[in-house]
């Protein structure tokens, strides 16, 4: 164990179920966001609808964090109970200290592989709990609030404030007195280690006013938030993990907004609602994971000939099939991009961050209502359910803006819903608007929007839908600037798209420490591609890094069809459940600039 | 609403759009009925939409005179609901087939006859796959004999009024398009309806049943009367030869919500900036 002062230290939590490890896990980000630490807190529990073993995984930082560090400092444990089924995502650090009940048996293999008795505190967590008729989550939070050098007041208050909201209020006391003992019993260890383990930030918040400059938002919340801002106002979705908290965030929040939710029969009935609140001028979106969104594709597909906005968040869980519902990968990338059938251009977009989801839904529903095109929203599982203290977020600039027909004369030549236009929108006549009547239609169709079967009007509409989207490598610059966010310079890039993007921007800064310069390039915009622009931000690479969490690499594929890449191209890639780290992407950096060969293919070790 | 200065005819409502159908079609009648029905409310065309999934029903909404919506197969009800939830000021009707409503749209069906949202769905029931050319469908008997199923299905047809009351549906009726005026009738009371309003027609294929031809003779008008209770609604269901017609259930119950009517689409993307404020201040810690 090391007494230097850390800027960045990682923790994990773990208990078996009913231990409330994850709401210690969460009580302790809360008072690290009022103690003025960024941070982030990941939860891994297992297939078990309730109970069953969890794990509170967190990152607090000096500075804003998007992603796990590579292995953890601190490891909490109430008990070894299936410990082992973290094993995987838990990695434990040389340096790590460990923290266990003294009841719990012996270090399961993983633990005793790194941690030397040195390292490993066996502490009476449950029995000191049972004397106060309190929960063993209390005691070790206030153990881990004071290695923290946490203030017991701040901490205090927060658990108060929990349980108030609650309504538990019987459980402040014997909880506040936990807390306590748990302070108590790390004050040796501070005494040794001459301090807490990470040094405090700035200046922590007091009221109001001074903790707004912070948030504690998770990804699938911004998603919500930006529909929100950018004026959407009709949700309709059927539960699914990982998407269904950002529904329930949003139930009884949309009422307010001057919005409505509905929780669908099924999937292929929420993305037809879309469809048609927003046939009737509603700007809406429905959230989902892969196995609704692959029931949606029907629709996603109607809203393209039918020319309709919508957007579809899909929070993608690990797959194929039902896959490992609580568990992120990148894995929906190719369904998104092609899913429909027969030739369908609609817009994929992707958030990198946290922060980004808020923005990038806001920016996908501007385009889906600009361009009258349903818009796939690639979020993910680790984006989604990643409560992440951030700054707070400025509002997203853009919003929902239909090109209307806001009538039609008597003596108008009837109205033509698919006109063909030199940017291939058609001003929409909204249901109400007299004169402009109109039946839009999931069947190919000519200008007026009457079936046709002809191969001119085919090919006139094909063109149309197409030219929409294509126009938008024309568009000005300062339009389309958020479209990819490239940070860093030099020969070496790495490029992601979507939540992979904080693990390599973190090894980017990390290989600059080391004094190799690369640079990192994530994609927001991925359906239609912007093959000019991402030459533009690819200029004077040699060596590029494809990094994703895809086992078949689907990103690299859509690269290499739509884009002209650099001579030497490296496929970095591993699948879910297992996170992309820093460390990994900066080892395949390393070794970029020292291969020979034109292409590799290797998984991130 | 306004309503124009001389009474609408039926007439007005028809798009000029030639149907796609069958000479003989029942179909046409259903188009007539609608018509006819608009007109007897005065609707405003604009005010109207017409939703429709796939099939020869899934063709009704070009040849209205109001805005339309030619879905996917199954889906009409969906996007019905979703139209109607976010413009409570439009008179929102669904159309499909018994293919359409009965089969790949069965678990919607359903959930519409329970959520209780405020439209009317028009089932033009004609017990088999026409546009695909005479399949059995849900609805066919069990030894209509065809090749795809050349021993018939052999299994018991879909009944769509019981199941409509077994949904909870609030409004349940059977008609006939070959009486155009009853079903008109109908048509207006499932619109003055508030809530769902299920309206089964018996709507004959000259081509791939012509043996419907002979409905016309056997169709008993007005046999289903408005039960008392749900027991008593379904009993006359079974009890009732299924050529039989007439409004069997209808109850006052809550529709499901609605938007609050926005003044315009565009004012809404920048209203309530409270709203959002409020919002935002959950994310403090």
């Amino acid at each position: 164990m090391t007494s230097v002062l850390r800027e960045n230290i990682s923790l994990a939590i773990t208990g078996s179920g009913g231990s409330g490890m994850l709401s210690a896990g969460e009580l302790l980000l809360r008072t690290a966001a009022k103690t003025g630490f960024y941070g982030l807190l990941t939860r891994s529990v297992g297939p078990q609808i309730r109970g069953g073993e969890s794990a509170a995984l967190i990152r607090l930082a000096h500075y804003p964090v998007e992603t796990h560090d590579d292995h953890f400092h601190v490891l909490l444990a109430a008990d070894w109970n299936n410990f082992h089924r973290f094993a995987g995502e838990i990695v434990l650090g040389e340096d790590v200290l460990v923290i266990v009940d003294e009841q719990a048996g012996d270090l399961p293999e993983m633990v005793a592989a790194v941690a030397d008795e040195k390292s490993i505190l066996r502490l009476p967590l449950h029995a000191l709990a049972r004397e106060l008729d309190a929960r063993v989550n209390m005691v070790a939070l206030g153990f881990l609030g004071a290695l923290l050098g946490m203030e017991q007041d701040m901490l205090r208050a927060v658990v108060q404030d929990f349980f108030r909201r609650k309504k538990r209020d019987r459980f402040i006391e014997p909880s506040l007195a936990a807390l306590e003992k748990g302070r108590e019993l790390a004050e040796p260890l501070l005494k040794a280690r001459g301090g807490p383990l990470i040094a405090t930030p700035g200046k922590p918040c007091r009221d109001m006013a001074d903790c707004g400059a912070r948030w504690l938002i998770s990804g699938n919340r911004a998603v919500a938030t930006g529909f929100l801002q950018a004026g959407g106002r009709f949700v309709a979705g059927y539960p699914i993990t990982p998407a269904t908290d950002m529904l329930e965030w949003l139930a009884p929040r949309i009422g307010r907004a001057g919005g409505l939710l509905v929780q669908a029969e099924d999937e292929l009935a929420a993305i037809n609602m879309v469809l048609g609140a927003s046939f009737g001028g509603l700007p809406a979106m429905t959230a989902t994971s892969g196995p609704g969104f692959s029931l949606m594709v029907e629709g996603l597909g109607l809203g393209v000939m039918a020319e309709i906005p919508a957007l579809i968040v899909d929070v993608q869980r690990v797959g194929p099939s039902t896959g490992i519902p609580t568990k992120s990968e990148q894995g929906d990338l190719q369904l998104a991009l092609c899913g429909a059938h027969g030739d369908a251009p609609h817009l994929v977009l992707a958030p990198d961050c946290v922060v980004d989801c808020l923005h990038t839904t806001a920016w996908a529903l501007h385009l889906a209502e600009r361009l009258q095109c349903p818009a796939v929203l690639l979020s993910d599982q680790k984006l989604g359910q990643m409560l992440s203290i951030t700054d707070a977020i400025p509002p997203a600039p853009w919003k929902a803006e239909r090109k209307l027909k806001e009538s039609c004369a008597e003596n108008e030549e009837p109205y033509k819903r698919y006109a063909i236009t030199e940017d291939g929108v058609s001003p929409m006549a909204l249901p109400g608007t007299p004169g402009c009547l109109h039946t839009v239609d999931g069947l190919e169709h000519d200008e007026r929007a009457l079936p046709s079967s002809q191969v001119e009007d085919h090919a006139a509409q094909l063109e149309k839908r197409h030219r929409k989207l294509a126009r938008l490598e024309d568009w000005p610059d300062e339009e389309m600037a958020h479209w990819a966010d490239i940070m860093g310079s030099g020969e070496v890039a790495v490029i992601t798209w979507g939540s992979s993007a904080g693990a390599a921007r973190e090894a980017v800064r990390m290989a600059a420490d080391e004094g190799l310069h690369a640079r990192h390039i994530s994609l927001r915009l991925l359906w239609p591609p912007q093959k000019n622009r991402l030459a533009r931000l690819l200029e004077g690479v040699r060596r590029l890094i494809v990094v994703e969490q895809s086992h078949s690499g689907q990103f690299l594929h859509y690269l290499r069809a739509h884009y002209d890449l650099p001579e030497v191209v490296v496929s970095c890639r591993r699948p879910g459940p297992r996170p992309i780290t820093p460390r990994q992407v900066l080892r395949a950096l390393r070794e970029a600039c020292e291969m020979k060969e034109t292409f590799s293919e290797r998984v991130c070790t | 609403m306004n309503r124009p200065q001389q009474p609408p005819k039926p007439a007005d409502y028809k798009s000029g759009v030639h149907p796609v159908w069958c000479k003989g079609c029942g179909d046409f009648g259903v188009l007539a009925a609608m018509t006819r029905a608009f007109a007897h409310l005065g609707l405003p065309k604009e005010q109207v939409a017409v939703v429709s999934g796939i099939g020869c029903s899934g063709r009704i909404p070009a040849y209205v005179a109001a805005y339309g919506f030619h879905g996917l197969h199954g889906r009409a009800l969906p996007v019905a609901t979703g139209l109607k939830l976010a413009r409570p000021d439009l008179t929102v009707l669904a159309a499909g087939g018994d293919g359409d409503i009965y089969s790949i749209g069965a678990a919607h069906f359903v959930h519409t006859c329970r959520r209780n949202p405020d439209i009317t769905l028009i089932v033009m029931d004609n017990r088999v796959y026409g546009m695909t050319k005479g399949q059995p469908s849900p609805t066919s008997e069990p030894d209509f004999a065809a090749a795809l199923q050349p021993e018939g299905p052999g299994v018991p047809p879909v009944d769509g009024l019981l199941l409509a009351l077994a949904s909870r549906a609030s409004f349940v009726a059977r008609g006939f398009s070959g009486q155009p005026n009853e079903l008109a009738d109908i048509i207006v009371a499932g619109i003055e309806h508030p809530g769902f309003a299920v309206i089964e027609v018996l709507s004959p294929c000259p081509t791939f049943r012509p043996e419907q031809r002979e409905w016309k003779r056997h169709v008993q008008a007005g046999l289903l009367q408005p039960a008392k209770t749900l027991e008593e609604a379904m009993a006359q269901v079974i009890a009732a030869p299924a050529l039989s017609t007439g409004i069997v259930w209808r109850e006052e119950r809550a529709p499901a919500p609605m938007m609050p009517r926005p003044e315009s689409v565009k004012e809404l993307a920048t209203m309530r900036a409270r709203e959002l404020a409020w919002i935002e201040k959950s994310f403090h810690p």
